[in-house]
Parts: structure tokens; sequence; C-alpha cells
């Protein structure tokens, strides 16, 4: 009887193993075919940005080139003058990204620590605006930016962000009230002012919390296309994300290996900047998501 | 520290003191938050107000608004191009929402098993989400190709003719579906991280009463799950209203204005045809429709939406 038991316990854990394995086998099974599929796309622009011209027009596709070709690069930069949209793509994002992160700080201090009558209606109304669709804010912003004689400059692009854009403050404010009340308190008690708490206590405590927004806002700004379409007119002006598009107007520039040369370098440093801080990524995917 | 804190020192200094700090902690509350009350009145409330008024007006840049009360609402009715890009628009959304949904919620299901490469995985499929869209939309403008393409090609290998995604009015919509599934990364992450926040216990103790993998599945995961599927819903559904740039670059809303999305529409009737006062109604239209289904959902969605300890 006993050892009946045993043995029948036995198989079944047996069991439970082989379904386990097998599961795991079905799961990769699905997974791995999805995940290539995913990489497709982008393994073809690379493999695509090494071939010779005119190599689009080639049926069956090659996805290994049959020998490598590297002039569709400096073809790029000779057809437009991609430095000096990336200088200006630097320029643009450098001066979202610290406007954003001082002014979203300042903000998300006074929603994460002072008291005051009206703050929790405010911050109902901050996430409000998160809801508010661009295209209606669109026409009236370029009519205001037009009438300051803003419209192909740099600032109708930067200068919104030094006024705490709405995703950024409710990120930081979520980190803020995670920190220990305890020091700001003690620093009070000392004299310090709010500015120094939150400059030289709350900040440097945060800097994960930091990281993530200016992660988001570095992505964000360097591939937004609506933007500097409605703002910047003159070519030499351009972004990268634009200047790329404008590539596609030329002859022999305009190929589809010089396009995909192209496409890979703009795209680089958020390749990087990902596989640098994809923990940030991910927080902060995860903080507006679940806690929103 | 504890002391200080549980003593709150405040209340232990003089009343008139109190008072003051009580009041210099309003103004600096205030000073602290008026770079977003300014941006919110100059970037947000103002434009909004101006956009309400330009939307009952004609106004075409160069001379002053003029009133025009309901006009620019009633040349919608008779508005050929205004249907076809809602249409446009709406039938993307109906499609390219749903499979998103369900492609991530499968991806993240399968990501949360915890198999080895997990996290590698993971990358890769989020990796997609950090590509502009530029340089999405040249990549795929090429694997779409009817006759050089690498879809068809695969198509091809089956042995199935496959048709000229962007040249053929009843295909065109689609290839933008197809392409949009390539961005659900950060939905599949939202929906990874609510899947890993359900408690092992639950799934412990059900198993203990016999239900399989599957029933546990649908009884367990998705209701626990379910704030993040709503999440992801109404911002996925605001997000396809909003899609430009790919119809802009691959199709410029070609071909016969089958891709004609309703940005795209809105953004040439603003800035190609300068009819500022006909594109804010455009555009106040879509924020209504937006509302309206974003309300809807989170109507019904109390009725299939688990809330912990609500």
């Amino acid at each position: 009887m006993a050892v009946s038991a045993v043995h029948v316990k036995r198989r079944r854990q047996v069991g439970k193993l082989a379904q386990q394995y097998s599961l795991r086998a079905l799961v990769y099974l699905l997974l791995i075919p999805l995940a290539g599929f995913t990489m497709l796309p982008f393994m073809w622009m690379v493999s695509s940005s090494f071939k010779p011209i005119g190599s689009g027009m080639r049926f069956p596709p090659q996805f290994i080139p049959p020998h490598i070709v590297t002039t569709n690069y400096p073809l790029v930069f000779k057809t437009i003058p991609f430095l000096g949209y990336m200088r200006n793509s630097i320029i643009v994002t450098g001066g979202v990204i610290i406007g954003e992160l001082l002014s979203t700080s300042v903000v998300a201090y006074s929603f994460a620590r002072l008291r005051y009558p009206g703050k929790n209606a405010l911050f109902v109304i901050l996430l409000a605006t998160m809801m508010i669709p661009f295209p209606v804010t669109m026409v009236p912003t370029f009519v205001l930016f037009n009438l300051i004689k803003w419209v192909d400059t740099y600032l109708p692009l930067i200068v919104p962000a030094w006024f705490a854009p709405a995703f950024a403050v409710f990120l930081l404010r979520q980190f803020f009230l995670t920190v220990n009340r305890e020091l700001d308190d003690a620093a009070k008690v000392d004299g310090c002012s709010d500015w120094r708490i939150l400059f030289q206590i709350l900040m440097p405590l945060s800097k994960p919390a930091l990281t993530t927004v200016a992660i988001f806002s570095f992505t964000a700004n360097w591939n937004d296309f609506l933007g500097p379409l409605i703002y910047l007119s003159s070519a030499r002006k351009f972004t990268l994300a634009l200047g790329i598009n404008y590539l596609r107007s030329f002859r022999g520039g305009g190929d589809i290996a010089p396009q995909m040369a192209a496409g890979l370098m703009f795209s680089l440093p958020c390749i990087i900047l990902f596989f640098l801080a994809q923990k940030y990524f991910v927080q902060g995917i995860v903080t507006t998501g679940l806690k929103g | 520290m504890a002391w200080a804190r549980s003593q709150s020192v405040p209340t232990a200094m003089p009343r008139r003191n109190r008072m003051t700090m009580r009041r210099r902690e309003m103004i600096n509350g205030y000073v602290m938050l008026s770079p977003w009350l300014f941006g919110f009145v100059v970037f947000t409330l103002g434009p909004m107000i101006a956009s309400l008024w330009f939307s009952f007006s004609e106004y075409k840049v160069i001379k002053p608004p003029v009133w025009i009360g309901l006009a620019n609402y009633r040349r919608m009715f008779d508005d050929a191009l205004f249907y076809k890009s809602l249409s446009v628009t709406l039938r993307y959304t109906v499609s390219a929402v749903p499979l998103g949904i369900i492609s991530a919620l499968f991806v993240a299901v399968l990501l949360n098993f915890n198999v080895w490469g997990a996290r590698v995985l993971r990358t890769i499929f989020y990796l997609p989400s950090v590509i502009s869209g530029v340089a999405v939309a040249m990549v795929f403008a090429w694997i779409f190709n009817h006759r050089f393409g690498v879809l068809n090609y695969i198509i091809g290998l089956v042995g199935i003719p496959g048709p000229d995604w962007l040249g053929r009015r009843q295909w065109a919509l689609w290839a933008f579906v197809l392409m949009s599934l390539w961005g659900i990364g950060g939905n599949m992450i939202i929906l990874l991280a609510g899947l890993q926040g359900v408690p092992v216990s639950l799934h412990e103790a059900a198993e203990i009463d016999g239900a399989n993998g599957w029933r546990r599945f649908w009884r367990i995961t998705l209701p626990m799950i379910s704030p993040a599927i709503l999440f992801v819903s109404i911002m996925s559904i605001i997000g396809s209203f909003q899609s430009f740039t790919s119809a802009y670059i691959m199709t410029g809303g070609g071909p016969a204005n089958a891709t004609l999305f309703y940005l795209l529409y809105l953004y040439r009737n603003a800035f190609s045809w300068f009819e500022m006062g006909y594109a804010s109604a455009l555009a106040w239209v879509l924020f209504a429709i937006i509302m309206v289904c974003t309300l809807l959902s989170m109507r019904v969605s109390s009725s299939w939406v688990h809330y912990e300890g609500g």
C-alpha cells in the first residue's frame, strides 16, 4: 500500500515536471518567431544601409549583402547637412531637457511637499491636461508664436518645456512622495529654505526619477516630427527628423540605401540610450502606467 | 529626528510665529507652482479658449478672425473629406487598438513565464518603441513595396501573391494596422508589470482548489490586471486618433485618400490652406470624440475592471 502510494506520487511529480518542460518549450516556440519578426525591420534597415545604390530594386530581396558597401554613409553627409541637422536636434532636445528638469522639479516639490489652499484641485487640473490632445492647442499656439515672431526659430519647440510639462511633473511628484520627509523636516528645523531642500536634498536623492524624465524627454523630442514640421520652415534649421525625411527628395541620396543609413544614424542615439538606461525606461513606463 | 516629526515642530512655536510659517509655506507653494500655472494658462487654457473662438470664426491668419457662428461646424456636414478622414481614423482605431492590446498581452503573458532569456526578449520587443516615427516610416514604406518589398517576398514564399499594400485603397489602411503592431512594446511593458504584480498566493490557492492554468488566467490573472488593460486601452485610443507621422511620410494620405488620417486632414487645413477657423473646429470635434470614447470605456469598464479593495 505505502509503496504504491509513493509510486503514484512520484509518477504524478514526473508528469508535472514533463508538463512544465513542454510548456516552456511551447513558450519558446511562440516567443522566438515573434521576436524574429520584431527584429526583422530593424535588421533589414541595417543590411540595406550596406548595399549598393539601386539594390532596392532587386527581387528577391537579399538579406545579407553579397559585398558590403559603405559609401551610403558618406553619401548622406554629402546630400544633406547631416551634422548641421544633428546640431539643431541637439539644441532643441538639450534646451527642452534642461528646462523640463528644472521647472518640473520645482513644481513637483510644490505639489509633493507644501500645503496651500487649492492644491488638490490644481493637481486634478494638471492630470486632466494630460488628456487634452495636441491638435486642440496646436492652431492657437502656432498663431501665438507667429504673432511674437518666433516661427522658424527653435523657441516654440523649447520654451513650453520650461513651464513644467504635466507628464513629467506627475512622474516626479510620485517619486518625491516616496522620499522620506524626515530629512527635509530636519533641514527645515535648521532653517533651510524650500529651494535649498529641493536642490540639495531632494534632487540628489531623486536621480533615478530625474533620469527617467530626461530619457523620455530625449526620445520624445529627438523623434518629434510634427512640432518641427509646423514651426521650422528654412531647410538649414531643420532638426534631424525633418532632415532625413527631406533626404528622400534628392536623386541618388534619396535612394533606399542611403535613406536606411540616415535612418539608422538618426535612431542610434535613442537605441544606445535605451541599452544604457533600460531600467529607467521600464521604471518610467510602469510608474505612469500602473499608478496613473 | 523621530521626535521632531512626531512633535510636528510648528505647533511647538508661539501662535503668531505659526501663522507666519503657514503663510510662508503657502506663498512658497504658489511661487514654486507658478511655472506650471503660467505654462498652463499660456500654452493650454489660453490656446483652448482661443481655439474655441477660432472654431466659430473665419480665420486665415492674414486678417483677424471674423465671427461666423456655427458655419465651420455646419461645413463639416457637407465635407466629404471630413467624413473620409473620420472613417479612416475610426476604422484604424477599431482594428489597430484591440489587435495591439491582444498582441501586447499575449507577448507579456509569454514573457511572464520567466523563461531563460526573458530579459533579452523583453528588450527586443520594446526596442521599436524608441525608434523614431520617421525612420520607422521610411523602413516600412520599403518593406510594404509591392514588387521589391520584404513582406510580399515572405508572403510569396507561401505561394500567395502579396497585394500592393500602399498603392491599393482596400489594403493601405491594413498596412498601417500591421505596422502599428510593431510598436506594442510600451503597452507590453505596462501589462507585464501588471502580470508580475499578481500575487502568487492567489494562483497557489486556486491551484489547490483544482483550477487549471487556463481557468486561472481568466478568473485570476485577467481580473487582476484589468486596471492596466483599461489604462493601456484608453492611452492607445487617444494615440490612435492622433496618428500622423507615418501617413504623412508613407502615403501622404493616399491612395484616393484611403489613409487620410484625421490629424493629417486637420494639419492640411491649418498649415497648407491656412483655414485656421475650420481646423480649430475639426480639432474640437476630435477632442469631443476622444472624450466620448474615454468616458465610454471608463463607463463600460466598471463592469469588468477589478480594483483591489474597492
